[in-house]
């Protein structure tokens, strides 16, 4: 496929990603709400990592790089997350 | 990036780092990582100058109960500008710039870093951050404190609290670009020969260290943008009145600072290892366990950074995690301690100031790491929180063990930077006025923190004085110590200075298989390894006459 033409694709569905985000928000979703907002943003971030920052290119090495830093802002929201979901006090 | 080639013929390259130009060009311009480090050297001096002229303030300030020297605001903007500038103008790039940009490619067997501009922008980047730094001094001053935190970051704010979060900001990507600088040598330009077993472990612990400053620093950039988005455009992050949270600033910013504090001891650890095993003369106990454990206080230390919020309001489920992340971090640093000790144990020991040095870091760091401990239990530090305590405990890190081990390095490979011997009597009787100095200084604070002597204040009741008064007394003698070593290790350097010979510790490792000072390109030929590190005992120790 020609590159700037895949660049496009993945730009659009990028866009369309934003638009079902845009959507979800103003839907009766209840619990599953965030759920659905994360479920997005990983498929964009998947969507980014892969194409626009060429990991599909590259070797083992700088694919586990990439990784890391992902399993490090796991790390940041994990343990943010164990504070504001276990605040019982603020009702 | 290149790979390591020796241009010149063995009797050319021999000319030293330091003969090959004496321009101003030739150093405001050069790539050598042996420069650089040398530009590094003399600035984070100038930055501990202005860091210490602010702790003397308050030392002065506290020698009596009343407010006698300093306004509020004064004494607010003293103990703000020294932690500003002593962390990210001092202790973070201290010992990784100065030590890590001389040494990393001389231990490894390259000709220099993997991206030498990027090393010098880097320096570049430290200067024009450190200059906004000091334009903050003159311009008002910040009170905030180096946490920056919010409100009173942003809501509540005096002074030039956004230029000083610019200077942070921007100083961050002088780490960053170190810590790439790092990762990719030690990657890529190792020897031939030099595998991972075989890397001192000084080099394990400036690993570790790049990778805290490549995954910490941008979250820390990030937080600190917010809060000026916050101020300038009225963003809602952390300010509740619109709709933020305050919490999430101490979670961002900890998220970064608990890890900077391990990029702050984390080199300290590996020059306590090549210190030990020098004046050993022995191979390390447990090699593997070692350098692990440097990946592993990396690995933990992000995890721990709750253990800074336990009174904040922070869920208490979530500050029981953290309390316990946190005394599992002390275990990689207790398996260092043990194996340095057990180096020693039995060893054909010279003492000379870098082992005083040495020896003087494991004790501060061992009763820093300890009250660290105690720190970590919820119950404990409930009663201590925002005391002298505290600050007790992290002068134990910072300065008992990141400084000490500065020094402990800089003694040991002074010969090697300069190629000059430096006074050794007079280096052991500055190793030992450091040591008492700073136990004179600290140790009363555990105390004045223990019976409820509260941090950032300046008046206080009268019962407190004369631990306060010990405390300034210490801190005296401590500049004495710390002035001591710039008078004698400038000396040597003066004409008539006693030549260093190319291994003047009979030390171990590539750096002292090259001449004193190095030349240009490291080695005058491509360094082979075939042995394991710290092969000890070498055939012939050379002795520290030979010079």
């Amino acid at each position: 496929m020609n590159a700037v033409l895949r660049r496009v694709l993945v730009w659009a569905a990028l866009m369309v990603l934003l638009a079902i985000t845009l959507g979800a928000a103003f839907l009766p979703l209840g619990a599953a709400r965030p759920w659905i907002a994360y479920g997005i943003a990983t498929a964009k971030a998947a969507l980014i990592l892969w194409f626009f920052m060429e990991l599909r290119r590259e070797g083992g090495l700088v694919r586990l790089a990439a990784i890391a830093g992902f399993v490090w802002l796991t790390i940041l929201f994990t343990l943010t997350a164990a504070d504001y979901l276990t605040r019982f006090w603020t009702g | 990036m290149t790979e390591p080639r020796f241009e010149h013929p063995p009797e050319e390259a021999a000319i030293s780092y330091l003969a090959d130009g004496h321009s101003l060009r030739s150093w405001f311009l050069t790539t050598d990582h042996k420069r650089i480090a040398l530009l590094y050297l003399v600035s984070i001096t100038f930055f501990f100058l202005i860091g210490a002229s602010a702790a003397a303030l308050i030392r002065l300030d506290l020698l009596t109960p009343q407010a006698d020297l300093l306004t509020n605001e004064g004494y607010n903007r003293a103990f703000s500008i020294h932690g500003i500038v002593m962390v990210w103008f001092f202790l973070i790039p201290a010992i990784p710039n100065v030590l890590g940009n001389f040494l990393v490619p001389i231990m490894i067997g390259a000709r220099d870093l993997a991206f030498p501009r990027l090393n010098l922008l880097s320096w570049y980047i430290y200067i024009f951050s450190g200059l906004l730094t000091l334009y903050v001094v003159v311009s008002g001053g910040v009170d905030t404190g180096w946490t920056f935190y919010t409100p009173l970051s942003s809501a509540y704010a005096n002074g030039a609290v956004v230029a000083t979060i610019v200077a942070v900001f921007i100083s961050g990507f002088s780490t960053i670009l170190t810590g790439i600088n790092f990762i990719v040598t030690i990657h890529k330009l190792r020897a031939p020969g030099m595998t991972w077993g075989r890397l001192p472990l000084f080099i394990w612990s400036h690993y570790a260290t790049s990778i805290i400053f490549v995954l910490a620093t941008p979250v820390l950039a990030v937080t600190l943008l917010l809060v000026a988005a916050e101020r300038l455009i009225g963003i809602g992050v952390f300010d509740p009145r619109l709709g933020g949270d305050p919490l999430l600033f101490q979670h961002l910013f900890w998220f970064y600072s608990h890890p900077a504090v391990y990029i702050m001891i984390l080199p300290a650890l590996g020059v306590i290892s090549e210190l030990i095993t020098a004046a050993a003369h022995k191979r390390i106990f447990g090699y593997w366990f070692v350098a692990i454990a440097s990946i592993a206080i990396a690995v933990i230390g992000f995890m721990v950074w709750g253990h800074h919020m336990f009174v904040s309001g922070q869920s208490v489920y979530a500050s029981a995690v953290f309390s316990f992340l946190s005394i599992a971090v002390a275990v990689p640093s207790a398996i260092k301690v043990y194996n340095w000790t057990a180096t020693l144990y039995k060893a054909d020991i010279a003492i000379d100031a870098p082992l005083l040095f040495a020896l003087s870091f494991i004790g501060l760091f061992v009763a820093g790491g300890l009250t660290g401990l105690m720190l970590a239990m919820l119950a404990i530090d409930v009663h201590v929180t925002d005391t002298y305590f505290v600050v007790a405990h992290f002068h134990y890190i910072m300065v008992g063990g990141s400084v000490t081990a500065f020094f402990g390095g800089l003694h040991f490979w002074w010969p090697k930077i300069t190629g000059r011997l430096y006074n050794e009597t007079l280096g052991r009787i500055a190793a030992v006025l450091i040591l008492v100095g700073f136990n004179v200084t600290f140790f009363p604070q555990f105390l004045l923190g223990y019976e409820g002597m509260p941090r950032r204040y300046h008046v206080y009741p009268p019962e407190f004085q004369v631990l306060h008064v010990i405390s300034s007394m210490g801190a005296a003698l401590l500049a004495v110590g710390y002035a001591l070593p710039a008078i004698y290790l400038i000396a040597s350097l003066l004409p008539g200075g006693r030549r260093a010979p190319a291994n003047p510790w009979g030390a171990t490792g590539l750096e002292w298989t090259t001449s004193s000072p190095p030349p240009k390109d490291n080695f005058t030929e491509q360094p082979v390894v075939a042995r394991q590190p710290y092969d000890y005992p070498l055939a012939h120790p050379a002795s520290r006459d030979d010079g």
